[in-house]
Parts: C-alpha cells; sequence; structure tokens
C-alpha cells in the first residue's frame, strides 16, 4: 500500500520548545491510523503543520506525492485534507446544514457576480449544494435537524455535525482530532464503529488523534506514539501495547515492568 | 425580486402576525411613496429627514456587509462615503472647472471608493478585533484631515462649492424629491443584492470568518481575498451614497465626513440587529429620523436619545430584529426563517 501522507523530520519549534522533533511518519491509503501520547506530546501541534496553519522549521510534508508545507491552509483543504477540533469549532451561528455547505467551498463555484445576478449556474450549484449536504446530514444520522443553528445542537450531534462538515470537503485523508473526548462509553462505540464506516464506504484514509485506548486500540491498523515531539514508537495495537517505552511515558518509569497499557 | 420579497414577507409574518404586517408594511410604503407629493405643513423638512434616513439606510447595508457579514469592525467607515462626495464634487462644479454627467461619475465614484476599500483592506487583513478598529479609525480621520488640508485639492475647509445637480434627459434634477426618490430606489437595489449575497456562497464566506476565521480557511476559504472582497463592497455602497449626498447638498465640506458618521453608522447597524438587513432600516428609524421627531423637545431631544440607546441595549442587546439563516434542510412552500 502506498502512503497517502508523509512526514519526513518535521520539525516545529515555539521558541525554544520542540513541540514536534525530528518527526516523521507513513500514514498507508486506506488505512485508519492514529497518534497517541501523553498531553503535550505534539500530536495536535502536528496536525496543525499537515493543514498549514503552522509553519514547520525542518523537514517535509508530502501529500499524494507532492510536498505541501509553507501552502496555505485554504490551498490544502482544496487538495483533499480535513480535520476536525479538538474543542468543537462549528460556525456557531449557522444552521447545522450551512456549515456542511460552507465545508464544500472549496467545490463550489459561484463568483459574487453569480450570487447577486442568480445567475442559472448559481442556481444549479445551490441545489447541488443542498441536496448534498442533506446526504451528508443523513449519513451522520443527522436528518430532520439540518435547520437548527449548530450552538442550538446537543453535543454528540455537534461532534458529527463537525466530521460531516470535514467530509463535505471530500477528503482524501481526514484528520480526527480526539473525535470522542467528552463522550460516555456507549457513545463513543458508537462513534468508532461510524468511523470505521467512513473509511470501508468512502474509501477515507483516516488519521485519528485519541486518548481513548478502547477506541485506539479496536479500530487503528498503524499507532504512532509520541513523546515530547518525538516518535517513541509504531506498530500495531500488540506492538504498542507491550512497548515498555510507551508504557513508561504514560505511566512512568517503574510502572513499566509489570504493567500493559491495554485495559480490557 | 417577487421571490425575496415573499421571504421576507413570510420571516415578518411568522414573528409579528400577518395582519399586523400587511398593514404596517402598507402604511410604510404609502407613506414614503406619496410624503413628497402630498401638501402638509413642514413637508420639505420631512422630504429631507426621510431622504437622509434613506442615505443612512444605504450607508448602513454597505458597513453592515464588512461589520455584519464579514464580522470586521470598521471605525472609519465615513472615508468612503467622503471619497464618494469628493469625486462627484471635484469632477461636477467649478473647482477644476469640470462638468462631467452624474451618470459618469456615480460608478466612478463608487469604483474608487471600493478601491479605497481594498487599499485599507490589504494593511489590516492580520489584524483583528479591537486592532483593527483602531486603524480603521485612523483610516476615517486620515481621509477628513486630508480633505481639510489638501486646500489646493479639495479647497479645504472652504469646501467645494457649486456642485453640479443631475440631469436626466435634459431634465434638471434639482428638488429635494428627486434625491428623495433616488434615494430609495437605490436602498431597494442595495438591500436586494445585500439580501441574495447574505444567503449565496459569498456570503457564507464571510458568516464563516466572522464566526471562525481560522476554521474558515480550513474549509478551502480564501480569507484574504473574502476579506477583500467584503471591504470593496461595503466602501463601493458608500462611495454611492457619498455621490448622491453631493449631489443633493450641493456643497461638501471635510466636517461632513466626520467621526459621528461612522459611529452613527455602527450604532444603527447594532441597534437594529447586526448582519440583518431589515434591523437596518428599524435601526436608521430609529437613529436618525427620530432625533428630528423629537426636535420638539429641544433641549432634552439629546437626553431622550441617549436614554433609548441605553435602555435599548439592556432590553434587546441583540436588536430589534436580529439576523436570522434561512431554512434549508426542509423547504416547505414559503421559506421560514430559523428561530432559536
Amino acid at each position: 500500500m502506498s502512503s497517502i501522507l508523509e512526514s519526513r523530520s518535521l520539525t516545529k519549534k515555539f521558541g525554544g520548545l520542540l513541540a514536534v522533533n525530528d518527526f516523521s511518519l507513513e500514514v498507508p491509503e486506506g488505512s485508519i491510523s492514529c497518534i497517541i501520547g501523553p498531553n503535550g506530546a505534539g500530536k495536535t501541534t502536528f496536525f496543525n503543520c499537515v493543514v498549514g496553519f503552522y509553519l514547520p522549521e525542518e523537514g517535509e510534508i508530502i501529500f499524494n506525492g507532492k510536498p505541501i508545507q509553507g501552502m496555505p491552509p485554504y490551498k490544502i483543504t482544496g487538495l483533499g485534507i480535513s480535520r476536525t477540533y479538538q474543542n468543537i469549532r462549528l460556525f456557531s451561528n449557522m444552521t447545522a446544514i450551512e456549515n456542511i455547505i460552507v465545508g464544500q467551498h472549496a467545490h463550489t463555484k459561484a463568483t459574487m457576480i453569480d450570487a447577486v445576478l442568480h445567475t442559472p449556474k448559481n442556481r444549479k450549484e445551490e441545489k447541488e449544494s443542498v441536496t448534498e449536504a442533506q446526504r451528508l446530514l443523513e449519513f451522520v444520522g443527522l436528518s430532520g435537524e439540518g435547520d437548527i443553528l449548530a450552538r442550538n445542537l446537543p453535543y454528540g450531534a455537534q461532534r458529527r455535525l463537525e466530521i460531516a462538515r470535514a467530509l463535505a470537503n471530500k477528503p482524501k485523508l481526514l484528520l480526527l482530532d480526539e473525535p470522542t473526548a467528552g463522550m460516555n462509553p456507549y457513545e463513543s462505540a458508537e462513534l468508532t464503529s461510524f468511523i470505521k464506516r467512513l473509511r470501508d464506504e468512502l474509501g477515507t484514509t483516516i488519521l485519528l488523534i485519541e486518548h481513548d485506548m478502547r477506541v485506539v486500540m479496536k479500530i487503528s491498523e498503524q499507532i504512532t506514539v509520541l513523546d515530547y515531539g518525538s516518535k517513541i514508537a509504531e506498530g500495531n495495537a500488540k506492538e504498542i501495547q507491550s512497548n515498555p517505552k510507551v508504557i513508561e511515558a504514560y505511566l512512568g518509569r517503574g510502572a513499566a515492568s509489570g504493567l500493559s497499557l491495554s485495559r480490557d | 425580486m417577487i421571490d425575496e420579497a415573499n421571504k421576507l414577507f413570510s420571516n415578518l409574518t411568522r414573528r409579528f402576525g400577518r395582519q399586523t404586517v400587511m398593514i404596517v408594511g402598507i402604511l410604510l410604503v404609502i407613506g414614503v411613496l406619496v410624503l413628497p407629493v402630498i401638501e402638509f405643513q413642514r413637508q420639505a423638512f420631512w422630504v429631507r429627514v426621510i431622504g437622509f434616513t434613506g442615505l443612512y439606510i444605504i450607508l448602513g447595508l454597505g458597513l453592515n456587509i464588512v461589520v455584519g457579514f464579514a464580522g470586521l469592525l470598521d471605525l472609519g467607515y465615513v472615508a468612503f462615503y467622503a471619497i464618494g462626495a469628493y469625486t462627484y464634487g471635484l469632477l461636477a462644479s467649478g473647482q477644476f472647472g469640470i462638468h462631467l454627467s452624474f451618470w459618469l461619475v456615480l460608478p466612478l465614484a463608487a469604483l474608487l471608493a471600493a478601491l479605497a476599500g481594498v487599499l485599507l483592506g490589504i494593511p489590516v487583513l492580520r489584524m483583528r478585533g479591537d486592532y483593527l478598529a483602531i486603524v480603521t479609525l485612523g483610516f476615517g480621520e486620515i481621509i477628513r484631515i486630508l480633505l481639510n488640508n489638501l486646500r489646493g485639492f479639495t479647497n479645504g475647509s472652504q469646501g467645494v462649492v457649486g456642485i453640479d445637480k443631475p440631469v436626466i434627459f435634459g431634465y434638471v434634477l434639482d428638488s429635494g424629491i428627486h434625491f428623495y426618490y433616488m434615494i430609495f430606489i437605490l436602498v431597494a437595489v442595495v438591500a436586494f443584492f445585500s439580501n441574495r449575497l447574505n444567503h449565496s456562497r459569498i456570503g457564507r464566506a464571510w458568516i464563516a470568518i466572522r464566526e471562525d476565521e481560522d476554521v474558515a480557511e480550513m474549509m478551502g476559504i480564501n480569507t484574504t481575498l473574502y476579506k477583500l472582497l467584503a471591504f470593496g463592497s461595503g466602501a463601493l455602497v458608500g462611495g454611492l451614497a457619498g455621490a448622491i449626498f453631493s449631489a443633493w447638498q450641493g456643497s461638501i465640506f471635510p466636517d461632513n465626513f466626520n467621526l459621528f458618521v461612522s459611529i452613527n453608522v455602527l450604532s444603527l447597524i447594532i441597534i437594529g440587529g447586526i448582519g440583518s438587513i431589515p434591523g437596518v432600516i428599524v435601526g436608521a428609524l430609529a437613529l436618525i429620523t427620530l432625533p428630528d421627531v423629537l426636535r420638539q423637545f429641544s433641549d432634552y431631544r439629546l437626553l431622550l436619545y441617549g436614554l433609548l440607546l441605553v435602555i435599548m441595549m439592556i432590553a434587546r442587546p441583540e436588536g430589534f430584529i436580529p439576523s436570522q439563516r434561512r431554512k434549508l434542510e426542509l423547504r416547505e412552500e414559503d421559506p421560514q426563517p430559523v428561530t432559536d
């Protein structure tokens, strides 16, 4: 399997702090991969580098065979990378369906002239946008709730709406930043199978940051462990669970001898 | 056009009841249309007051694109009004002995103002919130001070006088009533286009920027371009209003374009309901018409006016007519607004 995203010796500094340090990663196309690590390990910083929000000091990010570091975020999005946020960041005063329609921005073309004159092109595009957004609402189980302002939706629905908005961009790679944060075990199990379905039905490669080990171990085909900005381990669920370095990073020295990360 | 009017109508009926809206609407339209042709006491005064309200509605609709839709706090909006006014003033008066047609200069004034809007936009693109407000505030003042001091060009504080009246098919538009109708046509046109923009790909991109700029860019929106587009369109509308103002007045002075114009326009947007087009109209009635209605209270006028503003902001901080998004998922025969 070829890799859709590749990070080569990526380094991002904030002043004297090495947030991401010489980090290399290959995400196989069509996989569900996961980045784990203690708080402050640089996981979200890495996401921010991939989407162009941060400019890394060193290294390269290759997406679909092309280097993308230094490109503005809107262009990277146009290439087919979407993301969600750790703390939900919806457009709260827009309706749910409008959030999804904004997510389609990179694929729609109406100009100001089209919008003002309601040209046939604009009408057609608006219609298609709404239809596509309705389809996505249904896909994430929010049918009938599209006309509710995003801020008035319950928490779980907001999480799913954020994913639907990210999917509206028809991404080849979807970055999910702690998608199950704040969910109870039932909700997170439901989301886990939803993420699997995403990959299986849409063929989207998924890279996620996750803290919930039940979720991580259940769906990841590749797990990468970050600690203090550096990669300390990589492998499948089994390999990671028994890796002493990982246990040490999570639980501290000493704990590594007798414990394993597996909770079930 | 009819489509939009229908939507607005169903929005209002939902909120206030069908009958009330019908009666108020009909009275308003008739009132506005016939006011200049019926004879009554102090008619000229009222034509002037309502005409000015219309001018401020245009300014409000223009600034609403920048502040209400895109969320860019602009405290120097008067600059574009001034640029529009001086463009016509200088190109159609004895100042340089140039007498171009109003209908030629009107689009030129709009274009020049839009250009100024984009030029102001470029250096302030990276600024947000308070910082943006301070820079735009400075820009508004710079334009006014330039108008005051470039004596050879603008005639300084003596102003530009003897500005030509517009001519249409050999007929000179020189009375207040002509400008009254001209302004109301422009109000309708600007409101119509502004409403279409609001519910388009462009408007949604603006609102996304207002809601969360970083995330908006992550949606594939070129935020730089869209912010410049907002500054440009807002300024364009300001330029149109300025050109009409200078033709109507026949003389313009730098002091016509002081900070209070910007503040008034911003206040009427906030009081009406930020981002809301009907809100701008109600806001202008409250802030521009009302002080003249209160004129009979002479000394207490400003006190009453100030009190009203304070009460309004405490009782209804979201404005008279808060902005609403349209229902898109479950469209019924007539679209209804999203309620909280």
